[in-house]
């Protein structure tokens, strides 16, 4: 680790310099498939789709991004650094006593985090809620995003939610699975198709390719919750 | 006499009426009483089917967007089914919900074990944070749904039950009513066990408390009772007995005393029936109260 951090508030961090980050809490200058799974969905959902800045942390009309697989948070933290969420300096303290930013974020400590995860399946529940909340006050803007992993979907509270949205309509939910061949027991079909079957527009792209992601990310999907399966390197080779 | 359920419905919608803040959500039990509210306000009254995790966390949700839920169900589908839901979704997220349960310990017998909750509240003693009502009667129910729903963001827990007594008293949603004052021991009838309680300590020498929220407890209210009537304490829950046990030698720890918990026993009986039986094989009937109260606060053994 080599790596200068100025305090420079000012400063911008771009892609490039998430690897940098990432050091700073995991002391390694390198992270295998694993600790960057989610990390090109995450840069490039904060770059370029979610509405929502660090001064827009009580509008209620920004996006709502809730991180569910909260397992493995470095990507998540790194890309709150690198849009100014989360001071980069707190990032060396990573899971320490005195550090808002453990292992599983928690909403209550993190600047920016939507929801406090770890225990597997919750995310998306309380997504659900968070589209049907702002719908029942008028906010039809707003969209709600939730990231989870392939094998985060054995949990059964998941189908609740997924057989819940469709068939109610929740226009403005949006998940995306970064499907990285975790779980033990695939969903038999596909993680898409159940999606499908229950209501939902569904996309599966390279979970590494930006542009393909963005256009995932902003396809209209009028009248339905939308999903994005992210397909990356999978974790056990 | 109606059932404290059958106010919830009515009251819940007309508090939908006057506050926009307030959203329902169901998980199909409970439904029909919100048929018109359901069709007036389809966006914050909700059923997401029989899907009780999602239930809690939708809950959540829309408390994360300012809105204050109302989630109704049995009460073992709704604090012990989704409990860890209860206590990530609402407690760890910080988010605020009403909890109304029905069906309680043993309101509907013949449905079994399966829909018995007498270990509801002391679940939620587990956690913090938690304010807990047992009414006893449909009009404490009703004002406590009221003070429930007015409180903020906080988490509040109106369990709902069958079990009532003939005639409601004045409660604020916080404070111990004292119904009966005497000498030697108090005795703390909890919601639907007052009557019980008042039939079965007849003519003994004791103060009758009641509580009708339980969490937070009201420590001082049951030590300016003491003061006259000394610091045995009998507890009468409707739930698992002993539950508020530790509440009880909380507010007495700096002073010697006795407590006795007593409720609904941790033992299955895998009987059917009605709730008259289960009362009694509880040892819950005033007869039964009587012997046990009065065997702990007799003159023989406050000397022991």
């Amino acid at each position: 680790m080599n790596m200068t951090i100025t305090a420079d508030e000012n400063r911008t961090y771009g892609y490039e310099d998430l690897p940098g980050l990432m050091s700073l809490m995991t002391g390694d200058e390198k992270h295998g498939p694993a600790a960057t799974s989610t990390l090109d969905v995450l840069w490039v959902l904060y770059d370029r789709v979610l509405r929502v800045t660090p001064e827009r942390l009580e509008d209620p009309l920004r996006d709502r991004f809730l991180l569910s697989k909260g397992h493995g948070p470095m990507a998540y933290y790194a890309v709150l650094a690198a849009k100014g969420f989360v001071p980069v300096d707190w990032l060396p303290g990573f899971g320490s006593y005195d550090s808002p930013l453990g292992h599983h974020p928690d909403r209550v400590l993190v600047p920016g985090a939507e929801i406090g995860s770890g225990s597997l399946g919750h995310g998306l529940p309380i997504a659900v809620g968070s589209a049907l909340g702002l719908r029942a006050q008028g906010l039809h803007d707003p969209a709600v995003w939730v990231l989870i992993g392939d094998a985060e979907l054995d949990e059964g509270s998941n189908h609740e939610a997924i057989a819940f949205a469709g068939p109610a309509g929740l226009e403005r939910l949006h998940t995306v699975v970064v499907d990285n061949s975790s779980a033990s027991h695939a969903l038999p079909g596909g993680i898409a198709a159940r999606f499908e079957a229950a209501g939902w527009s569904a996309v599966t792209v390279d979970g590494r390719d930006h542009e393909a992601l963005y256009a995932a990310f902003t396809a209209p999907h009028p009248g339905r919750p939308h999903v994005v399966v992210a397909r990356v390197e999978p974790k056990n080779l | 006499m109606d059932t404290m359920r059958d106010r919830f419905a009515p009251v819940v919608s007309r508090l939908l009426e006057e506050d926009p803040r307030v959203a329902v959500v169901l998980a199909e039990i409970g439904k029909d009483g919100f048929r018109e509210a359901m069709a007036r306000h389809p966006d914050r009254v909700v059923n997401v089917g029989i899907r009780e995790q999602l239930l809690v966390g939708t809950a959540a949700g829309l408390a994360l967007t300012g809105l204050r839920p109302v989630v109704h169900t049995f009460a073992s589908f709704l604090v012990e089914r989704p409990f860890e839901q209860v206590k990530l979704d609402l407690g760890h997220q910080d988010t605020g919900a009403v909890l109304v349960s029905a069906a309680a310990s043993f309101d509907w017998p013949a449905g079994g074990y399966t829909h018995m909750a007498p270990g509801d509240v002391a679940l939620l003693d587990t956690l913090d944070g938690w304010t807990v009502h047992v009414p006893g009667h449909p009009d404490e129910a009703e004002t406590l749904l009221r003070h429930a729903v007015a409180a903020g963001d906080d988490k509040v827990y109106v369990r709902l039950s069958v079990q009532a007594n003939r005639q409601g008293q004045l409660i604020d949603g916080k404070h111990l009513v004292t119904v009966r004052e005497g000498r030697r021991g108090v005795v703390l009838a909890v919601g639907p066990m007052l009557d019980s309680v008042l039939a079965a300590t007849e003519g003994l020498d004791v103060t009758v408390l009641y509580a009708t929220t339980v969490r937070p407890f009201d420590a001082a209210g049951l030590r300016r009772a003491t003061e006259a009537a000394g610091t045995d304490v009998v507890l009468v829950e409707p739930y698992l007995a002993g539950t508020s046990t530790t509440v009880v030698s909380e507010a007495l720890a700096d002073v010697p005393h006795r407590v006795l918990g007593l409720g609904v026993g941790r033992r299955e009986l895998r009987r059917y029936g009605t709730v008259e039986e289960h009362v009694a094989a509880h040892g819950l009937d005033p007869v039964a109260l009587r012997e046990r109260i009065g065997r702990f606060t007799a003159p023989t053994h406050r000397a022991g």
